[in-house]
């Protein structure tokens, strides 16, 4: 299972860079998005899936999942949605200003 | 602070008086109050000279950075003496002349004194420290200081372009010669030049000797203007002429000799050393020689031939480093010859030189012009400038009765001695130094002769000159140049007055392994040898540079001869504009402003740094021992979810391509799920549904949006580069989680699982970690959520208009 979500963890990440490597702005935050997914996804894989209940001790279990990277995760995934929903109004406001979503064309004055 | 201390940072603490002079003390020329300076540094020096020549040394130490060993350690002996009543006695001449030199009304004159004090400390920092680092910190003020006074004339683009070339060289140089001293000190452990010499055995046997060797030896051809880093010390000469007396004939320009001088002890002997100085000696002799003779202005003839004659005195240092590698013993006194006549030529080639540039100021004062081809008659018009240039140009010359033609006998001496010798493969190319000497000095005689009938004889010609009425100069004018003149002659018939009070005690700084305890060299330099090969070389030289001359119409007109030009200066502009074009091209084609590019870098550099290391290190590994086994359930999730992530890129919709996110985002949810982890399967379907709701929003009421720009175009490296990224990061997490099984960690969890009802009451293990074991985390997070919850307000409400950065 493990190399099984190692090698899904590396298709996000190839599939996040090449959409970061396009031209149109929204590709780019699909692209983040996937690779956030990738990460997330990541961490959990390296903490192990070992078969064990959920972390709940309520559940009376002799084997739990480990808490910790899930704790980790539930971090990352909420800072990541709050960059992410700020780059997607940045990217609102900058086709509203520019009329455009082309990154070719958002490329700063000619002296920079 | 000893006396000596204070007497070396005096010029320092005068220039910070010298603006409040120049400013409230309009009525009186600045350069009365500095005068006053030198002539006391003199006085003070001078009176240190039986310490040196009863072979004393004086040494004193103020600590500075003592946990480095870094000390302003001054240490006088003959060389230095030497040198500081060279710096302190000529600087006193100049700045007389400057007074009369320079204008009270038109010229700056705080600046050009300032910068001249500056200078004149740094220089007698530079050869009072005993301490290598003080001495590079001078060495460096000296050059900031050159250029300072080069671009004195700032207006002026030739002015700045000396400047600017000057230092670039020495500076190149002076760091070159820093390495050098950091390799001493890791040779030795002491920044000390005595203690360097004391522990000798170091250096000698040490690996680094040669590196060390060749970084200082940079440094003293750049600041000497040995070729071919000579190309600085023409441009320089658009300095005002004071300053190209003091610094570009007397002071500065020796400081590589003096470095070099400082240095035989440590590195004398060897044959490296031996043959850089002198092959670079003579072929500066020679370049700079033949070059002099090429130019058309008073002032380039003159900054040739102190680059021909550094060379000189170079390369008599290095033939008679020789003497070091016999040892002590009776043959080295044939071989020291070499560094008597670079000692004593140092001291005549800083008076002549000196005055030769102050009557060639004088000229240019009262003419308008140095240009050879305008001048003519000016003999009887200026008789005394005639006279003094006189002396100086036959002393340079090298003709009897003047200390030119004692120290030149001496060059003959020592380079025929050299080519008999027996070491260091001499017996093979010892036989070029005589005749290399020879036709530099041809040469040299030819441009003295030149400056000479060119200058003041032939007609006056009052129409070539911008000045009116040309007259002879003003007697305070005169009054350095008859000085350094009158000591040509001194010195000339009465050399022996320097023999036993600078000249010995310097060579013995200069070669302290030759001599026993309470033992000195005795010099005896008289002008008549006998009818020896030296002689006839002289008169070689005078005549076959007098037929040079007589013929000079003829050969002018040669191709080589109109081109005044150093032609070693084209290397020198084009390899700086080479290198702005060069800089400019690789910037223009890294930095395209384009995002992508960016990130292709990054991508690249990481795949290629974590691919290699991995390569290298052999790190790849999969380990199968751990992994659980795979449900047919979950198969066909997984496939699911890669087969919607791989077809995202190829959708031309945009909605589509929001939904298909979305859908990922959830089945990522279900993951969560399987993998048993309930609080991140409900953060993940909240945190996507509003995630979709916000691109719906953002994207979906866009009309002007064209929906072609939407369609991205295949591109194969981006393909490329994000396949690298991939396969890197499955292997990184195959390799890592490989490790972590055999590794055998323990894990922290066991420790959450324990204790999260005992200390923290809480059933839910993960939400126990995030709000108690953890929860400084979730505090910060909770900021970050509020930042961009508060910028995306501001980014919304606020509209700065009028401006271009909406």
């Amino acid at each position: 299972m493990e190399i099984l979500m190692s090698i899904t963890v590396g298709v996000l990440f190839m599939i996040g860079t090449y959409m970061i490597l396009t031209k149109s702005l929204l590709r780019v935050v699909l692209g983040l998005i996937l690779l956030s997914h990738g990460a997330h996804l990541l961490l959990l894989t390296m903490a192990g899936l070992q078969r064990g209940t959920p972390p709940l001790l309520s559940l009376g279990s002799e084997a739990y999942a480990d808490p910790l990277p899930q704790a980790l995760i539930l971090t990352a995934i909420v800072i990541s949605f709050g960059v992410i929903s700020f780059l997607l109004v940045l990217s609102y406001r900058t086709y509203k200003e520019h009329k455009t979503d082309d990154l070719d064309q958002l490329r700063g004055s000619a002296d920079e | 602070m000893t006396v000596l201390h204070w007497a070396t940072i005096s010029p320092f603490l005068l220039a910070i008086l010298i603006p409040f002079l120049y400013k409230y003390v309009r009525p009186i020329h600045t350069g009365w109050f500095v005068l006053v300076l030198p002539l006391v540094l003199f006085v003070y020096f001078i009176q240190l000279l039986p310490v040196t020549s009863a072979g004393g040394v004086i040494e004193q130490t103020v600590p500075w950075v003592p946990s480095l060993g870094i000390n302003f350690t001054v240490y006088i002996d003959g060389l230095s003496l030497l040198f500081l009543l060279l710096i302190t006695g000529i600087g006193a001449l100049v700045v007389l002349y400057s007074i009369y030199y320079l204008s009270k009304k038109t010229e700056k004159l705080n600046n050009f004194y300032v910068y001249l004090l500056m200078f004149m400390g740094a220089m007698q920092g530079v050869v009072l420290s005993d301490n290598l680092v003080v001495l590079y910190v001078f060495w460096e003020i000296t050059s900031v200081s050159s250029a300072l006074l080069i671009s004195y004339w700032y207006h002026r683009e030739k002015s700045t372009y000396g400047a600017q070339k000057s230092m670039l060289i020495t500076v190149f140089g002076g760091l070159a010669m820093l390495g050098g001293f950091s390799l001493l000190y890791i040779m030795t452990g002491t920044f000390s030049i005595r203690e360097i010499i004391g522990s000798l055995d170091l250096v000698t046997t040490s690996s680094l000797f040669l590196p060390a060797m060749f970084l200082i030896l940079l440094g003293a051809f750049t600041k000497s203007a040995q070729f071919p880093f000579h190309i600085w010390l023409p441009d320089a000469m658009e300095a005002p002429t004071p300053v190209s007396a003091y610094l570009h004939s007397a002071t500065m320009v020796k400081a590589g000799i003096y470095l070099v001088a400082r240095f035989t002890p440590v590195f004398g002997g060897a044959a490296e050393w031996f043959w850089t100085l002198s092959i670079f000696g003579i072929v500066t002799l020679l370049w700079g020689s033949i070059s002099a003779v090429r130019q058309k202005d008073l002032k380039s003839i003159l900054a040739f031939s102190t680059i021909s004659q550094l060379g000189l005195i170079m390369c008599l240092l290095g033939l008679g480093s020789a003497s070091l590698y016999f040892g002590y013993g009776d043959e080295t006194a044939l071989y020291t010859t070499a560094i008597l006549a670079a000692v004593f030529h140092l001291i005549n080639h800083a008076t002549f030189k000196g005055s030769l540039f102050m009557t060639v100021g004088i000229i240019d004062h009262e003419t308008g012009t140095r240009d050879i081809r305008k001048l003519g008659g000016l003999m009887t018009i200026m008789p005394v400038t005639f006279t003094v240039s006189l002396i100086g140009l036959a002393s340079m010359a090298g003709l009897p009765p003047f200390n030119g033609f004692l120290s030149k006998e001496m060059f003959f001496t020592g380079v025929l001695n050299s080519s008999e010798l027996s070491i260091f493969n001499m017996q093979t190319w010892g036989f070029l130094f005589p005749i290399l000497a020879w036709i530099a000095s041809v040469f040299t005689f030819v441009y003295c002769l030149v400056m000479f009938f060119q200058t003041f004889t032939g007609k006056f010609k009052p129409e070539n000159y911008d000045v009116k009425h040309v007259h002879e100069a003003p007697i305070g004018m005169l009054i350095s140049p008859i000085v350094l003149g009158s000591l040509v002659v001194i010195f000339g018939f009465f050399p022996n007055l320097l023999a036993y009070t600078l000249i010995e005690p310097a060579m013995a700084s200069i070669l302290p392994n030759l001599l026993e305890a309470d033992e000195r060299f005795y010099v005896n330099i008289y002008h008549w040898h006998g009818f020896n090969t030296e002689l006839f070389m002289t008169i070689g030289v005078i005549a076959v540079g007098t037929m040079i001359f007589l013929l000079m119409k003829k050969w002018a007109k040669l191709a080589i001869y109109q081109k005044e030009r150093d032609p070693l200066n084209w290397f020198y502009d084009h390899s700086l504009t080479g290198l702005v074009r060069g800089a400019q091209f690789t910037t223009r084609i890294q930095m395209t402003g384009v995002l992508r590019d960016y990130f292709a870098y990054m991508c690249v550099f990481m795949i290629l740094l974590f691919g290699y290391s991995m390569i290298r290190y052999n790190a790849f590994a999969i380990d199968t021992t751990n992994v659980t086994g795979i449900d047919p359930f979950m198969w066909i999730l997984t496939i699911l979810f890669i087969g919607a992530t791989v077809v995202i890129p190829f959708i031309n919709h945009r909605i589509t391509a929001i939904i298909l996110v979305g859908v990922i985002g959830f089945l990522l949810a279900l993951f969560f799920v399987v993998f048993r982890a309930p609080d991140l399967a409900l953060t993940q379907l909240l945190v996507e549904t509003v995630t979709v709701v916000l691109f719906m929003l953002a994207f979906y009421h866009l009309p002007e949006l064209r929906k072609e720009s939407f369609k991205p175009r295949f591109n194969l490296v981006n393909l490329i580069i994000s396949i690298g990224v991939g396969v890197l990061v499955t292997a990184i997490g195959l390799s890592a989680a490989a490790l972590g099984n055999s590794a055998n960690f323990e894990f922290i969890s066991e420790y959450f699982i324990q204790n999260s009802k005992e200390l923290a009451g809480g059933y839910n293990m993960v939400n126990v970690i995030l709000v108690d074991f953890r929860g400084l985390d979730t505090l910060l997070e909770v900021l970050v959520l509020g930042i961009a919850a508060l910028g995306v307000v501001t980014m919304i409400k606020l509209r700065m208009t009028g401006r271009e950065d909406v």
